[in-house]
């Protein structure tokens, strides 16, 4: 395996007296869809909040690229090459696909001196990436809030890969969707991934996970329990250790293997 | 500017992708109702006062001068108001620059073009502290700003009286003669052009009195310039500029603007400081205008803004709206108080209309909200 391209080394994360995180590490390869896995409360969002500069860890290290490195804010994680695209914040509903797209880095022209936002140059190249990922538009001026929770996210990724993102963070992209919407997003992290994107995907649903990932890592009340590579773990294993093992196999039989 | 763009990359059609009526186009744009509420206002003016001197350029100059006004300050509401903030304190904040201004120049003596700047500063560092005190605490900016409300103009009627024991403070004009900076506010520019037009007739002079032969219009006031001005300023910064979207942004959804990293607490603060610099606009305007202070000047200006934007097409809940629109809001504003006046009609049923027209207005945008974002 190559060099990971991000190290999470021991994160702690301590909100007053409350111990979020208790030493998590992982880390992530490029061209490798590695899967955080866990049940509410694991841990997994103030994770990778760390992972992208919205908390500074408490105790414990990060080495980007090989190099130790301490996020102070988002921007800097941004310009770093993380992107974070979050469930039901990565868009905003009354402005135009264009706008959104290039919200935060929005092309610049000069004209007679004075810096104006590049419309031309933003719907082309809004449109242009809409196609690739499949997306109808009726125009780049077309609002958000008329595309499906999927189209969003996808939206939302592929500004994140245009912008050059080498870590992708999808913090449950897929837990508010319809199956067929479903799949079109895990369509495109199999596309990023094939570029070479290192791609953390956060989900507490086993068979999304099943689906694309490489590798996964199990959080657990702020411990990791564990990390399995794909083919070495069956999703029912998977979905015991996320449940917490016991319980969760007696319930499984009493629900018939449904869960 | 889009239609171009997609022609060149048309995808395939989607079955599901419904192609919008033209109509239905022209309706999500934002100033759709306030051009039409101009149109109908001025239609209906044109059939009812067109003999009581109204559309004559004296009675046009009255109209624009007061609806002028009203845009000076609707524009900073209207930014304001998209980047997701209200700001209750504009009223308050007219009187505040405008004793300030000239309890400087009058009581203390100073250079009118210092008082006016100190006036200016002290508005925008106050505008700077109501978006402070909304960022940090997270409140409401409609709780902040009200508060300020009753600060501002508290402290206004106070420093009035203490340094004056009068709550008008006049002599302002004297002060002002042979200043720099104070024609900018109270002068009128274009003066040869009208005397031009009266000369060869277009104009009417007056025939009688001191100012005989003169134009009975002399200019076009600086107000009207200001309001000109901070029209083409508005709608470009928010349509054609970097920080325009980031004015978007902050207003339709602050956290997942700040996800894309941008500084949503600098637009909002900026914003804020902008809405003080109107409402000090204003207030120097008509300071230089009456050649005095008031402390109770700007009484219920504050609402007269978010009115005309409202009117103009933007949501109360800041993310969508338009400058264009909030000018022509506060056109209608301007032209059916005149017009209310030049038709003969009792005054207090201006109040009346108001409400009618903002409730109609809100209606609209909430129906045009749920187009856009194809809620149900």
């Amino acid at each position: 395996m190559t060099e990971p391209i991000i190290q999470m080394k021991n994160i702690e994360k301590h909100f007053g007296a409350v111990i979020a995180l208790a030493g998590v590490s992982l880390d992530v390869v490029a061209g490798e869809c590695h899967c955080l896995l866990g049940d509410n409360g694991a841990g997994k969002s103030t994770f990778i909040k760390t992972m992208s500069g919205v908390h500074k860890p408490t105790k414990g290290e990060i080495f980007f690229e090989g190099k130790p490195m301490q996020f102070e804010r988002p921007r800097d994680a941004i310009t770093a090459g993380i992107a974070t695209v979050y469930q039901d914040l990565a868009m905003i509903p009354l402005m135009s696909v264009s706008r959104n797209f290039f919200m935060g880095n929005e092309p610049l022209k000069k004209i007679a001196g004075i810096s104006f936002f590049d419309h031309k140059f933003a719907n082309e190249v809004t449109m242009a990436e809409m196609k690739k990922m499949g997306i109808n538009l009726r125009g780049p001026d077309q609002a958000v809030g008329t595309l499906s929770g999927g189209e969003r996210q996808t939206v939302a990724i592929a500004r994140a890969v245009h912008f050059g993102a080498k870590i992708l963070i999808l913090d449950e992209p897929t837990s508010a969707l319809g199956v067929r919407q479903t799949a079109n997003v895990l369509t495109t992290v199999d596309r990023v991934r094939n570029e070479g994107i290192a791609v953390v995907f956060i989900t507490h649903n086993v068979r999304h996970a099943m689906a694309v990932g490489d590798r996964f890592t199990v959080l657990d009340r702020g411990k990791t329990l564990g990390t399995a590579v794909r083919g070495e773990i069956t999703p029912e294993e998977l979905q015991n250790m996320m449940a917490g093992g016991q319980e969760m196999a007696t319930l499984e039989g009493s629900l018939g293997g449904t869960v | 500017m889009a239609s171009d763009v997609k022609k060149s990359a048309a995808p395939p059609e989607d079955e599901r992708v419904k192609e919008m009526s033209r109509f239905s186009k022209a309706l999500i744009r934002p100033e759709l109702g306030a051009i039409t509420g101009a149109i109908l206002v001025f239609m209906f003016f044109l059939a009812v006062a067109r003999d009581t001197g109204m559309f004559s350029p004296e009675g046009a100059m009255t109209w624009s001068t007061v609806s002028a006004q009203f845009i000076i300050i609707a524009v900073g509401a209207c930014l304001l108001m998209i980047a997701g903030e209200f700001d209750l304190s504009v009223g308050s904040m007219i009187g505040f620059a405008g004793i300030v201004i000239a309890i400087t120049s009058v009581s203390w003596g100073w250079p009118v073009w210092l008082s006016i700047m100190t006036a200016f500063f002290l508005a925008m560092s106050i505008g700077a502290l109501n978006g402070y005190i909304v960022i940090k605490t997270g409140l409401p900016s409609f709780i902040v700003s009200l508060a300020f409300l009753y600060i501002l103009r508290g402290l206004t009627i106070f420093g009035a009286i203490a340094t004056t024991r009068r709550t008008i403070i006049g002599g302002v004009r004297e002060a002002a003669e042979g200043d720099w900076l104070a024609p900018l506010f109270g002068g009128t520019i274009l003066t040869g052009s009208f005397q031009w037009l009266a000369d060869i007739g277009l104009l009417d002079t007056f025939s009688r009195g001191s100012r005989e032969g003169q134009p009975i219009v002399d200019g076009i006031p600086m107000l009207i310039v200001w309001a000109v001005g901070l029209i083409v300023f508005g709608h470009i910064l928010l349509t054609r500029t970097r920080f325009g979207n980031w004015i978007y942004a902050s207003g339709g959804d602050a956290q997942a603007a700040r996800y894309a990293g941008v500084p949503v607490n600098r637009v909002k603060i900026l914003m804020f400081m902008f809405t003080a610099f109107c409402a000090t606009v204003f207030a120097t305007a008509q300071v230089m205008e009456f050649g005095s202070a008031a402390a109770d000047r700007g009484l219920l200006k504050e609402f007269e803004a978010i009115i005309s934007v409202v009117i103009g097409g933007a949501l109360l809940t800041g993310g969508y709206g338009s400058v264009i629109g909030a000018a022509l809001g506060a056109l209608i504003f301007g032209v059916v108080q005149q017009g209310l006046f030049f038709a003969g009609v009792e005054s207090s049923l201006f109040r009346v209309f108001l409400g009618i027209i903002l409730l109609l207005a809100v209606i609209l945008n909430t129906y045009i909200r749920r187009m856009i974002t194809g809620e149900k």
